[in-house]
């Protein structure tokens, strides 16, 4: 299999504290790899560095063939950037914004023109064409942003979080054209905080916490990590909540502690993680009930990516008391 | 990267910032608004109260000439130093494109304001009755001076821009460059302040600029000292700032991107 991305332990600090703490990366060509993190985690830091901005501390990359540090001209002929905050010009039309690009790319004079209108027609701007950025709503910001990522394809667009602020409508319609880059062969380097559009979009997930990456996968291998089923728990009062988290994460649990996916004290709720076998939901509900902490309600559902982000990231709430990126060092 | 496309970006960035120039219509107006306003204001309001050895238009002019590439100089570092925190300029580095192309574009439109400014205060002074005393030589030497003045100010505008966190902060320097004419010759001689004032009055930067455009236009500086005395002191200032500023913006424009 070809790779368009190969980072090898990329490190980066920013006044002594870790933002990257030595992170690998594979992306396939042709596929989509989203990294996935709450605020803070590193992502953007690594689009960064990558996107040959930010020189890392540490660590090596090749991207489409060329090495990061080497030859970063080469890097820049062949990735796009689509920035958190689209970085398109406000006071220029969405056509003068996309022949900018365009002659910026070093397209021939003739071909500007046609490749613009094109790409206006394919990002469903035509009709706004002439109308300064300024007055563009968020969604045709971010197409117009995407559009000029792909005033010449590349071989990797990096989308960072491409879909924050917009409303869900307008998200589905930029899924659907990420779908459609992909359809033309580029591969997409996808940071995001919202774990649905990893599922929806990605074939690879990362999640990176605390500047290094905890789990790697498909949506599925990710979600089946978790077990089969997750059991949510509804306790009728804290004491009862209480009793019942301490009772779950006490290491005499038949040998085997039941794996806390999330804990919540202000709705109290808890999800376990299980095989999904009403043997095991019986028994979960039986030892709980003999411990004085009887569950009020359950309700069983597959697993979520959000489950799995909720799991894995838990340990570095501020309450807990052995974060998971601690023990890591 | 070929000088080609050096070439050709430069175009593509210098034609961006001419645009948001003409298209930012708060900043275009007030940028030619301030000169016919400031030169309305000095001349007939306190003008008639300044004694100046003469007519005050005949005084004036160099003063706000200077005082409008300050508050020139003050939208070029906003412009750039938007530019850099908005996120265009990242989106200019991840390509293929000649790093300098991105200062030259902000240079070239920042002259070009202030070419203007400068053109709307001549044209204005000689319509209320400006008179220069000098010949077709010395208006061009005058001319030379304002271009060198304004291109050094402008790279140190670009410098304030890069070193400045954001627009506002870098917005502070138009205010700096506003209030610094006035503690010199340009609206009143030193000689009238008191003597500390007058100290930094006659050896500031701005005032050899300014006793320069006078002396080349009326035929005597304010300060008694000879003009070709502070053409040489005006040429040095400008090519100090020049080179320090060009030196410190492109420092700071390979720092700041790539930090």
């Amino acid at each position: 299999m070809a790779y368009t991305v190969v980072a090898d332990g990329i490190r980066k600090s920013y006044g002594g504290r870790a933002v990257l703490d030595g992170v690998d990366l594979a992306i396939e060509q042709g596929s989509v790899f989203a990294l996935l993190g709450p605020n803070g985690a590193g992502k953007t830091t690594m689009v960064r560095i990558l996107a040959t901005l930010v020189a890392p501390d540490a660590g090596t990359a090749v991207i489409a063939g060329c090495d990061l540090l080497g030859d970063p001209v080469g890097v820049k002929g062949a990735i796009s950037l689509t920035g958190q905050y689209a970085a398109i010009d406000d006071l220029l039309t969405g056509r003068e914004n996309l022949e900018m690009m365009a002659r910026l790319r070093h397209l021939p004079r003739r071909a500007v023109r046609s490749r613009v209108d094109d790409l206006l027609a394919e990002f469903d701007l035509a009709d706004a064409r002439d109308r300064r950025v300024k007055t563009y709503s968020g969604g045709m910001r971010r197409r117009l942003d995407l559009a000029a990522s792909m005033v010449k394809r590349p071989d990797l667009a990096f989308l960072d979080e491409p879909t924050t602020g917009l409303d869900p409508r307008s998200r589905e319609q930029l899924w659907g054209t990420v779908r459609r880059l992909v359809d033309e062969g580029v591969t997409v380097l996808l940071t995001t905080q919202y774990l649905e559009e990893a599922d929806q979009l990605a074939d690879t997930v990362a999640l990176l916490t605390a500047g290094r990456i905890v789990a790697q996968g498909t949506p599925d291998e990710l979600k089946s990590s978790l077990g089969a089923e997750v059991a949510r728990l509804h306790f009728a009062d804290p004491a009862g909540y209480g009793a019942a988290l301490g009772h779950l994460e006490s290491a005499h649990w038949e040998g085997a502690r039941a794996e806390v996916a999330r804990a919540d004290e202000a709705l109290r709720i808890i999800d376990v993680a299980t095989d999904g076998s009403a043997a095991q939901v019986h028994a979960l509900l039986g030892r709980l009930a003999a411990a004085g902490a009887p569950a009020a309600r359950v309700s069983t559902r597959r697993p979520s990516l959000d489950d799995v982000f909720m799991s894995l990231t838990a340990g570095d709430a501020p309450s807990a008391p052995q974060p998971r990126s601690e023990i890591a060092r | 990267m070929s000088l080609v496309y050096a070439v050709t970006d430069s175009r593509v960035m210098v034609a961006r910032c001419l645009r948001r120039s003409l298209r930012d219509p708060e900043a275009f107006f007030t940028a030619l608004m301030l000169p016919i306003v400031l030169m309305l204001l000095f001349v007939y309001v306190f003008g008639g109260a300044l004694n100046t050895g003469g007519s005050y238009v005949d005084y004036v002019v160099p003063g706000l000439i200077v005082l409008c590439a300050g508050f020139g100089a003050g939208t070029t570092a906003v412009s750039l130093a938007t530019d850099m925190t908005n996120g265009i300029v990242d989106r200019f580095r991840s390509m293929p494109i000649s790093g300098p192309s991105i200062l030259i574009g902000q240079i070239a439109a920042s002259l070009a304001r202030n070419l203007i400014a400068t053109a709307l205060v001549i044209g204005v002074g000689l319509g209320i009755g400006w008179r220069p005393t000098t010949s077709g030589p010395r208006w061009l030497a005058a001319v030379g001076m304002i271009i060198l003045f304004i291109f050094a100010l402008s790279w140190l505008a670009a410098a304030v821009g890069l070193l400045a966190g954001g627009p506002e902060a870098a917005n502070s320097f138009t205010f700096v460059l506003m209030f610094i004419p006035y503690v010199s010759t340009a609206f009143v001689p030193a000689r009238t302040m008191p003597t500390a004032l007058r100290g930094f009055a006659e050896h500031q930067p701005f005032t050899p600029i300014i006793e320069t455009m006078r002396g080349l236009w009326m035929g005597q500086t304010s300060t008694g000292v000879a003009l070709g005395h502070e053409a040489w002191v005006a040429i040095a200032y400008c090519l100090g700032i020049l080179a320090v500023s060009f030196a410190g913006a492109s420092w700071l424009f390979r720092h700041r991107t790539a930090a």
